[in-house]
């Protein structure tokens, strides 16, 4: 399991779990977890573009990605936010529909790009994947402040001199990255189980930022392997395992929580919800 | 000051006429919630037309009892009971009017709409257009001052413009006990006047009994019948004159506490030290005027 | 005249059975998420709804490893689902997107494997597709009087609950204080949203799914403040988009690139979305003085 194509997996799969445990854990504080699920279904249909015009099919995901991202984005600004990613996502998904259309050999590669053949990763992939991780965790790395404080104080982020909406439009730039990233890996369906499962329990045991992001990344990490394992045993897809882990992960954090007595802190910040339950990131007045 | 039309005046409220029981009956109402003990034995009752200020600072526990007198909260000792109805037969009885509601503006629900929900909210099926329903409700906003914004979304209305609809929502069903929670805190001087003084005549003129909470009681002086004073769940009631003294208080806040009267305002101030007044060091204000 | 009629509407269209069947199954479809979606959206759970119809996929997908028609597989799992997710708290403001994802992760996961063990044991090529995508034009008529029933009773629940419903997405202590069963009452919703998508997303697709919930319901709200008019431009304009995408993708069966017409789905969805947009560069959130 260890030898030979084994290897690029092992080596794929950890750092595509990293960088989602790190991006994931500002998903799940901003509750955007409808994005972290949006952004990777609208690059699927770039994939399916892009392999139809011959173009490199990581380029066509990363593009997809960035324009999903963007447009949730700027959709958002105008209107509600679960509305815009609803919106963004059924758009480029239709544009998939069309691609798939337009030619009719395509099953087995789509179900790969949806569900995940980390088996299948070849050599020359991994260098993309590698540099894009970088890029994506750097990003993260400069933004840590400024995103901290707009996620959770966007008032007293403000008071700083620090733009939410700038802020927020680089950090979905960092989720389209990452999730094109991830998605040759894990698949489009699943790349987001990654990024909620892992740092939902994280927050559940520490409520410091530095050591739940840590944490976050390591359990996404070990998420993968288990997944890994488990998919070269029995053949079954990857992915199935990852969205059964990763929910596992999710309960786990919340029986912790609970047995201590204690609840997560709230994703989103300390604006008041209201107890019919809008998130407060829905509402734009 | 406009005059009220008759939506407030006039028809007596429903469940029969001047009877001799009190509208909300109290006793002995204790609270445990997660290990702590949030309301002790909080005893005090209402009469038809009575409004009373239930005053203390945040975490006192008004919130708490609200809750409880409306039912949405079982407490671990006491009964509640409105109108001789024990907690499962309250709901038209009472009148709630929460501190906010919901401010998405995409809501497509109206002022009017909302109040009109006051009528039959809890009713299942759609409601058939029926004049008289329209002209209750409209009846109901010109009391309450809302029919200029009638038609706007609930969401878009400001925080003083809201409560009047909520009041407007908790008085159209003709309840016999009107409850507020912090209906002051978001409002500016001359809206709360508008404001307490709506509520008076209301209590006066329908009989309704109005149980208002707020942190602080002056803007409620003129009209207050009693106080039911809370601090950290306990609770002590009767008039102004017979509360805010500074051994109820004291006792209540289980430190010395001095009661100062500043015109026609009220303070209640902690001592430095607890030991009787000493104005010169800042004394930590447990409660002030406005 | 004429020409321009044959030019709108390609010839045979009106004498094609597909396209009877499609106009009635996708027309119901979209009146009943236009109905639902108005109270999806403002109740904050348009992921839910999203998350709703991948998972009665995967109910979907099961149906052929059972054996029993593909309509309870859908409506089944996700009916159940929504059961799930209301238990988890998905009601509660704190951590609900968090717990739609979690349960949609392992959803669409058993949803991977029965789509593998499909695949692999049987041999059904082209049903990843066609159960993802769905495809309005191959729906069975023999399905059009079982799924008017569910619309119907999706519908109801909707309409029964409407005054409960309207109260307690406003204010849920005053609907509290009323007696109403708040949770009793978000569950119920929670079950016609999951009827309503798992329908659509057996007949349509799963994109039309979610494109019919919310897009319809977000031009509806901005359309109306009224509840009642709200929901009717919401079925309104579900229907119009649907009946137009039918339309163009009829029309488009001699476009290239294919030569075999473009997907129904991408039409409607691209009509929702320029509804949306407009509507949005069209009002504003103004209060009438």
């Amino acid at each position: 399991m260890f030898t030979g194509f084994m290897t690029n997996a092992w080596l794929v799969g950890t750092i595509v779990a990293i960088v989602a445990g790190v991006v994931g854990f500002f998903i799940v504080l901003r509750g955007q977890a409808f994005v972290a699920d949006a952004v990777p279904q609208g690059a699927f249909a770039g994939a399916a573009g892009a392999s139809l015009l011959g173009i490199n099919t990581l380029i066509g995901l990363a593009v997809a990605a960035l324009l999903g991202a963007l447009g949730i984005g700027w959709l958002g600004r105008r209107g509600r936010r679960d509305v815009a990613t609803a919106l963004a996502l059924v758009v480029l998904l239709g544009l998939g529909a069309l691609f798939l259309s337009f030619s009719t050999e395509y099953a087995p590669e789509i179900y790969a790009l949806l569900f995940g053949e980390v088996l299948g990763v070849s050599a020359n992939e991994v260098l993309p994947i590698a540099v894009l991780a970088v890029v994506s965790v750097a990003a993260i790395a400069a933004l840590y402040r400024p995103l901290l404080l707009s996620s959770v104080m966007p008032e007293l982020a403000e008071a700083r001199g620090i733009r939410p909406a700038r802020v927020e439009t680089l950090f979905l730039v960092v989720v389209a990255l990452a999730t094109s990233m991830a998605l040759p890996v894990v698949g489009a369906l699943l790349i987001f189980s990654l990024m909620i499962g892992p740092p939902a329990a994280a927050r559940s045991v520490t409520s410091k930022p530095l050591p739940a992001l840590v944490l976050s990344a390591v359990i996404a990490v070990v998420v993968v392997w288990a997944s890994i394992v488990a998919a070269y045993d029995t053949n079954w897809p990857v992915g199935f395992f990852v969205g059964a882990f990763g929910a596992l992960c999710y309960a786990a954090g919340r029986v912790w929580a609970a047995l201590r007595g204690r609840r997560p802190a709230r994703p989103g910040g300390w604006r008041d919800t209201g107890e019919q339950g809008v998130p407060a990131a829905n509402v734009r007045v | 000051m406009k005059r009220r039309p008759e939506a407030l005046r006039g028809a007596a409220p429903r469940g029969g006429g001047a009877d001799a029981g009190p509208v909300l009956d109290v006793d002995g109402v204790s609270l445990w919630l997660s290990g702590r003990k949030v309301l002790d034995d909080v005893s005090f009752s209402l009469a038809p037309g009575e409004f009373a200020g239930l005053i203390g600072s945040n975490g006192a526990g008004k919130t708490t009892l609200l809750r409880v007198i409306l039912g949405l909260q079982a407490p671990s000792a006491g009964t509640v009971r409105v109108a001789g109805q024990p907690r499962t037969r309250r709901g038209s009885l009472i009148g709630y009017v929460p501190q906010k509601i919901l401010l998405d503006p995409d809501m497509p629900l109206r002022a009017r709409d909302l109040v009109g929900l006051g009528l039959d909210g809890q009713r299942l099926g759609i409601p058939l257009p029926s004049a008289r329903r329209r002209h209750q409700v409209d009846e109901m906003l010109q009391a309450v001052g809302a029919a200029r914004f009638a038609d706007t979304r609930v969401g878009l209305l400001s925080g003083g413009e809201q409560q009047r609809v909520l009041i407007a929502h908790a008085l159209i069903s003709r309840p016999r006990l009107l409850l507020l929670d912090e209906p002051l805190a978001n409002l500016d001087i001359a809206s709360e006047q508008d404001v307490v003084e709506l509520l008076g005549q209301v209590a006066r003129q329908q009989q309704v009994a109005v149980l208002i909470s707020a942190h602080d009681m002056n803007p409620l002086l003129p009209v207050m019948d009693r106080i039911v004073y809370m601090a950290a769940g306990r609770a002590a009631s009767g008039t102004t004159a017979e509360v805010v003294r500074p051994e109820v208080l004291s006792d209540l806040y289980g430190q010395h506490v001095d009661v100062i009267r500043v015109h026609n305002r009220i303070l209640v101030v902690a001592a430095a030290r607890g030991e009787g007044l000493d104005v010169p060091s800042p004394a930590p204000v447990l409660h002030e005027g406005a | 005249m004429d020409r321009l009629l044959h030019a709108v509407f390609e010839p045979g269209f009106f004498s094609s059975g597909p396209v009877h069947v499609a106009l009635a199954v996708g027309g119901v479809v979209a009146l009943v998420s236009g109905i639902v979606g108005s109270f999806a959206v403002v109740r904050g759970q348009s992921y839910a709804g999203h998350a709703l119809a991948d998972i009665s996929v995967t109910g979907g997908s099961a149906s052929f490893l059972v054996g029993i028609s593909p309509l309870w597989g859908f409506v089944g799992v996700g009916v159940l689902a929504a059961g799930v997710m209301d238990m988890i708290g998905i009601q509660r403001p704190r951590g609900r997107d968090l717990a739609t994802g979690v349960v949609r992760g392992a959803g669409l996961g058993l949803a991977a494997l029965f789509l593998y063990w499909d695949t692999t044991h049987s041999n059904v090529t082209g049903a990843t597709i066609t159960i993802l995508f769905g495809s309005l034009f191959t729906v069975s008529s023999s399905l059009l009087p079982a799924i008017v029933a569910l619309s119907v009773a999706a519908v109801a629940i909707v309409a029964v609950l409407y005054r409960p419903l309207l109260l307690s997405t406003v204010a849920a202590d005053l609907a509290a204080a009323r007696g109403v069963s708040v949770r009793l009452v978000g569950l119920a919703c929670l079950a016609a949203i999951a009827l309503a998508v798992s329908l659509s997303a057996m007949t349509i697709g799963t994109i039309l799914s979610t494109a019919l919930l919310i897009g319809p319901a977000a031009i509806g709200l901005r359309l109306s403040s009224r509840p009642g008019l709200a929901m009717a431009w919401s079925a309104l304009a579900g229907l119009a988009a649907t009946w137009l995408g039918v339309l163009l993708a009829y029309d488009s069966f001699y476009w290239p690139p294919s030569r075999h017409g473009w997907p129904v789905s991408f039409f409607v969805v691209t009509l929702i979305f320029l509804g949306y947009v407009a509507v949005q560069g069209i009002t504003t959130r103004v209060r009438r003085a």
